[in-house]
């Protein structure tokens, strides 16, 4: 049996008295690659932003061997958790280098920070023939890009993405995702949120499906692809 | 910057601006020594600006209050080195306290609304800029703290043992007045603070407000303490409009609540917007341009008027104001990011790249 990386127990993120995420229970192993799908509002965000510290929530978030719930949002990154942002995130008038840079904010080994950096000019190699350009006039796709290999420069254990297929052309989809896939067949573990359902489900191995702030159906990817109910209200059929 | 040989070129240009500045005061004396005033009082607000625009430019946090810290600075010194209560301290014990004082009360105004961004903050802060000038005008009962709208008068100048920097002195054969020697002094202020604001910008805690200003739950991400990084904003900003405010103390040696009205806060954010919010020299440029236009406007308005027309037509003090604002609305509409906005610079790890 794997490590369990990441572990939510009773997670609970309220808005006022509005809660988005009514007390869900969920777990990621480490070299897992995992989505959570669901439509618009079901609470796929405010979950993802739960565990990575920049909302409030309340329940039980353990990773690796530590209950990390009671950190704040930027102290997760040295631990290895690191959030890939809904909408991309990237400064935009630092240009791509400098944003590249500041994912290795916390960290100060430069020859370490120099390796990484060559790694992600030939995972995505667009980034390097654009370094020296500001990021706010990137293409959408390629400021996905930049945001992933920002927080790939963080050296994460833990890679959380949100929404990364947001906003943009099918083509470009189709070479994030192939990126994911590069990243997670080097080994590391993944979080995705997504609401393009198959494109996840086909990434995975495991999924949850989030309805209205819970979880109404957890399995591996393979038996959500094949699950009725799921491919009546996500796939489209 | 670091490290690089400078050229030529730039050597001698240094030195020219140099020898220009320290020629500047005796033009400007032979002029009138309200020069050397309205010069001086210029490098007042070219300080306030920099102090401003390490909290609305590096840090991208509106602030409409910042008056205020140059006002706790300006009456800390009042109230150390006057008859008031009959302190008089010197103005290097007295500085250091003022900076720290006002770093207080940045962090004081800081905390409790640091969860605010954008117009809310601007409400709060102009809310506190506000708070603290009504103090000054009502902390004069039931005890007599800040001798209320009446103000301190008779503040002490600054003094190093027997040299006042007020009184007139003679030194290698050239008159120094007081207000030249101020002008030499807060041009020293003025070099550190320069110093200090470039070095912050290439600073990690630089590159940090830098990425907080542009999306903060990505800076958080990335590892920033964004909570800390802005407290450090505001605290940094508040310092430098606090020493600047002990400087304007002991320069005009008058201080009352009027001086620190909600219109010096949107002046100096003006200074700031109009130069270019990020950019030191364009920050500086800003403050430089918007403290002589009025008084230039305000010496020239009324000859114009008498060589077009042969009269007075309209009321110099109103004309000037119009043409000013004026000046500011066609500046922000054909420049909307400043005369000399921030350019992003290539450094570092793009150069490594090529």
């Amino acid at each position: 049996m794997a490590q369990v990386l990441i572990e939510a127990t009773n997670l609970e993120v309220r808005y006022g008295g509005i809660a988005a995420v009514r007390g869900i229970s969920f777990a990621v192993e480490e070299n897992e690659v995992v989505c959570l799908i669901g439509a618009n509002g079901a609470g796929k965000t405010s979950t993802l932003k739960a565990l990575a510290r920049m909302l409030p929530s309340h329940g039980e978030i353990h990773y690796g061997s530590e209950r990390i719930d009671t950190l704040r949002g930027h102290e997760l990154i040295g631990r290895g958790l690191a959030l890939v942002p809904e909408g991309r995130g990237v400064f935009s008038r630092l240009t791509v280098a400098e944003n590249l840079a500041m994912g290795a904010y916390h960290r100060s080994d430069r020859p370490g920070i120099a390796v990484d950096l060559e790694r992600i000019y030939t995972l995505l190699p667009r980034l390097g023939e654009r370094a020296a350009q500001v990021a706010g006039t990137l293409s959408g796709g390629e400021q996905q890009m930049l945001a992933i290999g920002r927080a790939l420069m963080g050296r994460p254990r833990l890679l959380v993405l949100d929404e990364p297929s947001m906003g943009l052309a099918p083509l470009m989809v189709e070479k994030i995702f192939e990126v994911i896939r590069t990243v997670a067949a080097e080994g590391m573990t993944i979080l995705l949120v997504e609401q393009n359902a198959k494109l996840a489900l086909e990434l995975c191995s495991r999924g949850y499906v989030m309805e209205s702030g819970v979880i109404s159906v957890a399995d591996t990817a393979e038996r959500l692809l094949a699950d009725p109910r799921v491919r009546a209200a996500y796939l489209g059929e | 910057m670091k490290g690089r040989v400078l050229s030529r070129r730039e050597v001698i240009g240094l030195v020219a601006i140099a020898a220009a500045l320290l020629a500047l005061p005796f033009v400007l004396a032979s002029v009138g020594t309200a020069w050397v005033r309205i010069t001086n009082f210029a490098v007042l607000f070219v300080l306030l600006s920099l102090g401003l625009n390490i909290v609305v430019g590096f840090a991208g946090l509106l602030d409409l209050g910042y008056i205020a810290f140059y006002a706790v600075g300006a009456y800390t010194y009042a109230l150390l080195a006057s008859p008031h209560f009959n302190v008089h301290l010197p103005f290097w014990v007295i500085l250091p306290i003022g900076a720290g004082l006002a770093c207080t009360a940045g962090v004081i105004l800081g905390a409790p609304t640091l969860r605010l961004r954008g117009d809310y903050l601007a409400i709060v802060t102009l809310g506190f800029g506000e708070i603290v000038r009504i103090f000054m005008n009502n902390l004069s009962n039931p005890v007599n703290i800040t001798n209320g709208p009446k103000g301190i008068t008779l503040i002490d100048p600054f003094r190093i043992g027997d040299f006042s920097f007020s009184a007139r002195s003679e030194l290698f054969g050239l008159t120094f007045s007081g207000p030249i020697k101020y002008y030499y002094l807060l041009l020293v202020v003025l070099l550190c603070v320069i110093v200090i604001n470039l070095r912050l910008q290439d600073s990690r805690i630089g590159r940090a407000w830098v990425a907080i200003r542009e999306d903060e739950i990505a800076a958080k991400a990335a590892g920033i303490n964004t909570r800390n990084i802005k407290l450090l904003a505001f605290a940094m900003g508040a310092s430098f409009g606090g020493i600047a405010g002990g400087m304007f103390s002991a320069i005009q040696a008058f201080v009352s609540p009027e001086s620190f009205i909600l219109n010096e806060s949107i002046m100096v954010l003006a200074m700031v917007v109009l130069g270019g919010m990020g950019n030191i020299w364009g920050v500086i440029a800003g403050a430089l341009l918007l403290s002589f236009m009025p008084e230039v406007l305000r010496y020239s308005v009324e000859p114009m008027q008498k060589a077009l027309f042969g009269r007075m037509l309209v009321d110099p003090e109103v004309l000037r104001m119009l043409i000013f604002g004026f000046a500011l609305v066609l500046t922000m509409r054909f420049r909307p990011a400043g005369l000399w906005p921030e350019t992003r610079h290539r450094r570092e790890m793009s150069e490594n790249r090529r």
